[in-house]
């Protein structure tokens, strides 16, 4: 007997899920850009695969990053991903020593213990240990199990997870997410109650089975719990495609398709039509986003890429981001969140017009220097800092020229933010122009905002783009400027744009540690926060950047130090602002460094006493 | 001023009455709802002084301000799409005017009303 009436719900199900997944991918495949097709397609056929398998195992299977967040959460997705996959593979294994090898019907493995009710030990077996496969699909169960207690418990205490807020899932979501929970009690039950009626299982479901045995009516049960689990798998695959549950196949399409060198985040298109179904809705992202300090939980990046699944993007929504990417850092998928949400901005400011014919009629002057330097607007707000970058210029003795000193042309960054990539593109052009008459080698600027859109979109024929915390640092390494420890202590916070945004942590640590001690905070390196001074951030008011200023100071100042050190002119500005303490650029301090004679500090503090 | 006409010494000035009935204020109200922070200005100028694009152009946000609020908007669309969005001017705003999401807001309600 191979065949029953209630495998059908499973079975059905199976066939709808695989029909709609087909369609699905058909269509962003014919969707795709040509040049995108041929990356993918050269990518099956190359090391990227096995890249991609590594990726699928630790990822989609393993939950590494989850992990990383926190154990019990990690515990708690990969026994749900990894138990189910190991079920599946070794339940196939299994029903195919009963087969004789060949391929079985998908059914047969799900439900072998209804179709066979064997306590032989199997001729693979003698060679491990008799009832493995029993033993082993026992275990595996048990492990899914764990991690559905897990999950039931995470409804009330996610904080034991690492997670102060969890998404609120529509009710689509709470469907599928209730079959899925219920799929795997039902097995339980189900081949509890089998091997109650035949004395078979391993050594969960035959001792549960014994015990139901004496409790209840199983010989009258186990027929209707085969039922119900055939039933919750049908209704899982049937709500897959529309629920958060789409991530489990998408994920793996996102893998390859971001291994095989396909650029995310343009939305729309078809590769953000992945990347928004492979979200699965996680709340990793919801604690990490500032917006939640003023109440703007909804614009977080889980609820803002569900409006974009849903057609329904909300244009405030996306326009409240403060673009800092802490979302995207702790994404355990790897959305590019910030991608996406220019791309929906893109739409949404598409009536924006932007004209800046005026900026032709600038003069190019030819310049033969070695060194170019761009302030660039906000540089142009904090005039301290442009001038310790003179004198650390002059003081090095580098051959160099002021781009913009009598005002500058905005890098583009803002305009691109704001989904206005055009407009952009022509302030990139009127630049690039302008930085290559310099014939300069390095082109140094002071604001982290620039150095992100040099390096992404400015073509500058091998240039190297600095920012000016790096370039110090190269100063000071090739001796070019002595600096001398200025007895202070201080903080230094990364920018977004320089720190997550180009990776940038070592080199003004390097220089600070050199001049004072440098005491460490709880959120730094990756895990900085935004100072709320934020380009990126369309539509937020005044007060509430304000509250979000005020709570990364806090945090900031926690060790007290005497100076607050940034490397952005624009967190420079806006710190300055909260007045809770001396906020000063890397660059300033620098400046002091190298001005200050080595014994001036000291006699001056012995004076004091 | 004519060529011809015979030089007094003086000159006429143009008149500078403003008609406010027959100025579209639809398009202040609209920006105001979607930017209340726009009813907190006081036409300092700051914004002005500071501007990038101010450098290059005669392109003034409280120039713009003025005639939205007076609902001359006839010269608005081309004055600010002359913006390069930088946000030099929301930073240096004395009454915190969110000026970004303002030249947005002025940017599209005038291509919606008179696209």
């Amino acid at each position: 007997m191979t065949f029953d009436l209630f495998v059908l719900p499973f079975f059905i199900g199976l066939l709808f899920l695989m029909a709609v997944l087909f369609i699905k991918f058909s269509r962003w495949i014919a969707l795709m850009d040509a040049s995108d097709r041929v990356k993918a397609g050269m990518a099956l056929f190359s090391v990227n695969l096995l890249k991609s398998l590594r990726e699928v195992l630790l990822e989609s299977l393993l939950h590494r990053k989850m992990f990383k967040r926190n154990a019990l959460l990690g515990y708690m997705h990969m026994s749900f991903a990894l138990g189910w996959f190991l079920l599946i593979v070794m339940g196939n294994l299994e029903s195919r020593i009963y087969s004789g090898g060949h391929i079985n019907p998908p059914y047969y493995p799900i439900f072998l213990k209804f179709f066979i009710h064997d306590k032989r030990v199997l001729p693979f077996e003698i060679f491990t240990l008799p009832g493995f496969f029993r033993f082993i699909m026992d275990l595996l169960l048990l492990y899914v199990l764990s991690g559905l207690v897990l999950a039931l418990f995470k409804r009330t205490r996610s904080k034991w997870f690492g997670l102060k807020r969890t998404t609120k899932h529509n009710s689509f979501d709470r469907w599928a997410l209730t079959a899925l929970w219920l799929i795997f009690p039902m097995r339980l039950l189900a081949e509890s109650f089998t091997a109650g009626i035949y004395q078979g299982g391993g050594f969960l479901t035959n001792t549960l089975g014994s015990f139901f045995a004496l409790i209840l009516p199983i010989q009258y049960l186990a027929y209707p719990a085969w039922w119900a689990y055939s039933t919750m798998l049908g209704v899982f695959f049937v709500t897959l495609p529309w629920s958060r549950f789409m991530h489990i196949p998408t994920e793996i399409i996102l893998i390859f398709l971001r291994n095989a060198g396909i650029e995310p985040g343009r939305y729309p298109g078809s590769f953000s039509e992945v990347e928004i179904r492979s979200c699965p809705r996680c709340g990793v992202c919801i604690d990490v986003c500032q917006m939640n300090q003023v109440g703007l939980t909804g614009s977080t990046a889980v609820y803002f890429i569900r409006s974009l699944r849903d057609r329904q993007p909300d244009v405030t929504l996306n326009a409240n981001c403060m673009m800092c990417g802490r979302c995207l850092e702790a994404c355990p998928v790897g959305i590019d969140t910030l991608g996406l949400r220019v791309g929906a901005r893109s739409v949404d400011n598409k009536l924006i017009a932007s004209d800046f014919s005026y900026l032709l009629k600038q003069p190019e002057i030819e310049k033969y220097v070695d060194v170019v330097y761009f302030a660039g607007c906000m540089g142009h707000l904090t005039p301290a800092v442009k001038r310790a970058m003179l004198q650390i210029f002059d003081k090095a003795g580098i051959n160099y020229t002021f781009l913009d000193e009598d005002g500058s042309i905005c890098c583009g960054r803002p305009l691109k933010l704001a989904g206005l990539k055009d407009a952009a593109l022509k302030l990139v052009e009127e630049n690039t122009s302008k930085i290559k008459h310099t014939n300069a080698k390095i082109l140094v600027t002071s604001c982290p905002i620039c150095y992100k859109v040099f390096n992404s979109d400015y073509q500058l024929d091998g240039m190297q783009v600095m920012h000016h915390s790096v370039f110090i640092d190269k100063l000071v390494g090739e001796k070019k400027i002595t600096l001398n420890p200025l007895g202070i202590t201080t903080v230094f916070h990364d920018p977004c744009e320089l720190g997550r945004g180009s990776g940038i942590y070592e080199q003004p640590r390097h220089v600070l540690k050199q001049i004072s001690e440098l005491a460490g905070v709880t959120d730094e390196r990756a895990n900085s926060l935004c100072c709320g001074g934020s380009i990126g951030e369309l539509n937020m008011s005044a007060a509430q950047r304000n509250v979000i200023r005020d709570n990364a100071l806090n945090v900031l100042c926690d060790p007290n130090p005497d100076i607050l050190v940034t490397a952005c002119p624009l967190c420079k500005k806006t710190f300055e602002s909260g007045n809770l303490t001396q906020v000063k650029d890397i660059a300033e301090l620098v400046a002091e460094s190298m001005n200050q004679e080595k014994t001036t500090l000291k006699s001056i503090s012995l004076a004091e006493v | 001023m004519d060529k011809k006409a015979v030089k007094f010494g003086y000159v006429v000035t143009r008149d500078r009455q403003i008609d406010f009935d027959a100025n579209d204020h639809s398009i202040s109200r609209r920006v105001a709802d979607a930017e209340p922070s726009l009813n907190l200005c006081i036409s300092c100028g700051t914004c002005s002084a500071t501007c990038s694009a101010a450098q290059f152009t005669d392109f003034s946000l409280r120039k713009i301000i003025l005639l939205l609020r007076r609902g001359e908007i006839k010269s608005l669309e081309k004055e600010i799409s002359k913006c390069m969005l930088c946000g030099k001017c929301q930073l240096v705003c004395p009454r915190n005017v969110s000026t970004r999401n303002l030249i947005l807001q002025i940017s599209k309600a005038l291509t919606t009303v008179h696209p």
